[in-house]
């Protein structure tokens, strides 16, 4: 695999954020009942932050929760590797809450239709919304984000890799080309 | 993660890291078992057998209901309604059920080593769910569990079985169990009952109750087997429960803390008084609950990520 462009630096990462929030404010008419999911492993630190961001815009601190959609791949019963497989940890009752679900890239749309079976089998949100860090492309299934930060054509021998602070040291968004 | 192998017949062959990716998975699958909608797509399209040559209640039960929480289809075989009784035999019997296109097969025999031979005769992925004397991994897994869950490490912990030794496969696996993860453990009953070669590694070996309670973090009563009273292993039953029985004034023996374990099921005021039992110190109902997240756990890292 090498590198071919870099799509977003930390700030222009950060703007993209800050967009989103708005538009997630804008859309729910504030942060009532909101709630924020992120799925394992680049989308929890991307709901963190953008529970951050609605908390300095509304002053309302929305709540966080962490999904895990191994269990419910629709390739589980196929794969030649075992993935690794973390807690879902949501401490609130989602039978109340819209929930924003977040995930780093949105690619076959299969890790989003697992999510949602997941997040159903723990109660009936009001609804699910959808934010990304880069939509690009390439869908299997009829799942589409409302929240996007960057959308990036891309042909499928490429590579996007969303790095975050938390669990990459840097904020950026790259290309990569497969060899 | 992975636990790298096909079987779980005991420990042998299995790492320190293995099991400890079993031990993490059951937090993941006891979260799961708390939630409104228990049950997850994991195992969609497996079908397991359990395949039961001799009776047992809580190990089937909890087994099918963990494989159906996971998913997966399950094929019952109990011995008792089946062909064997007109003489088939273990591996005739595990070829026919083979021929349904089992995935993976959870044997208990009343025979040591017969997991093994389903494992061989199948060529599929093989459980023990208990095999003669010899083995029963996955009680040892989730008692090694519910001390996991009680201390928040094994290593150090002190841990006193007590009762029939030499019949149980439960005090072998878990001795095998808890050493491997650095337990100190004492295996602890009447000198008829006590097999000199598990003393090896960390595991000791006693006929002294007092000694072997004395500052436990935790003490395990075995079922006493009344069908082994005619072997002339012991004088009588009475006088067992005198000597051997774990109740609240031996309890006093160990640390503050301890906890009762039993694997079930229970002869309440033989080898353990019946108060103890449905005391706070008691953890036998946990035990019973983690073992549905450890066995979900075990079928995951067995028959997840093989092909």
């Amino acid at each position: 695999m090498h590198y071919k462009a870099q799509i977003l630096d930390a700030h222009e990462m950060k703007r993209a954020m800050t967009r989103i929030a708005h538009e997630i404010l804008e859309r729910n008419k504030g942060a009532t009942d909101l709630a924020l999911v992120g799925i394992h492993t680049r989308g929890i630190p991307l709901a963190e932050q953008l529970a951050q961001k609605i908390a300095e815009l509304e002053g309302i601190q929305v709540p966080t929760g962490k999904l895990d959609i191994t269990l419910y791949r629709d390739d589980l019963s196929e794969i030649s590797r075992q993935p690794i497989i973390r807690r879902t940890e949501i401490n609130f009752d989602i039978g109340t809450k819209k929930i924003v679900l977040l995930d780093d890239v949105l690619f076959t749309g299969r890790t989003i239709r697992a999510a949602l079976d997941a997040l159903t089998d723990l109660g009936r949100p009001k609804s699910i919304q959808l934010a990304v860090m880069v939509d690009r492309g390439h869908r299997e299934l009829p799942i589409r984000a409302d929240y996007v930060g960057k959308n990036l054509p891309t042909s499928k021998t490429e590579v996007v890799k969303v790095k975050l602070a938390e669990t990459d040291g840097e904020d950026v968004v790259e290309l990569w080309e497969l060899e | 993660m992975g636990t790298g192998v096909k079987h779980l017949l005991d420990f042998q062959g299995w790492t320190v890291e293995g099991i400890q990716g079993i031990l993490e998975t059951a937090d993941v699958m006891k979260e799961v078992l708390e939630r409104p909608v228990k049950k997850v797509p994991a195992l969609q399209g497996i079908t397991v057998c359990t395949a039961f040559f001799e009776n047992s209640t809580r190990t089937r039960t909890s087994f099918e209901l963990a494989a159906r929480r996971m998913s997966a289809d399950v094929l019952t075989f109990a011995a008792g309604a089946s062909s064997l009784s007109k003489g088939e035999s273990l591996r005739d019997t595990i070829e026919t059920l083979n021929a349904y296109k089992v995935d993976a097969f959870i044997v208990r025999h009343h025979a040591s080593g017969a997991a093994h031979q389903v494992a061989k005769f199948s060529g599929k992925s093989t459980i023990n769910a208990g095999d003669g004397r010899r083995a029963h991994p996955t009680q040892a897994l989730l008692d090694a569990y519910t001390m996991l869950k009680e201390f928040g490490k094994l290593e150090g912990l002190k841990v006193t079985i007590v009762g029939d030794i030499l019949h149980s496969r439960v005090a072998r696996s878990n001795a095998e169990l808890l050493d491997l993860l650095g337990a100190d453990v004492t295996l602890c009953g009447p000198a008829t009952l006590l097999p000199k070669e598990l003393q090896k590694g960390r595991v000791k070996l006693t006929n002294d109750m007092q000694a072997a309670v004395k500052d436990a973090d935790v003490v395990m009563a075995l079922r006493l087997q009344q069908e082994r009273m005619n072997g002339g292993f012991l004088p009588s039953m009475s006088e067992y429960a005198l000597t051997y029985q774990v109740n609240e004034r031996l309890l006093e023996l160990a640390k503050d803390h301890a906890i009762v374990l039993h694997p079930g099921p229970m002869n309440r005021d033989l080898e353990i008084s019946g108060s103890l039992a449905d005391s706070e110190r008691s953890r036998i109902i946990a035990q019973v609950e983690y073992g549905q997240a450890i066995r979900m756990s075990v079928l995951y890292h067995l028959l997840v990520g093989k092909k």
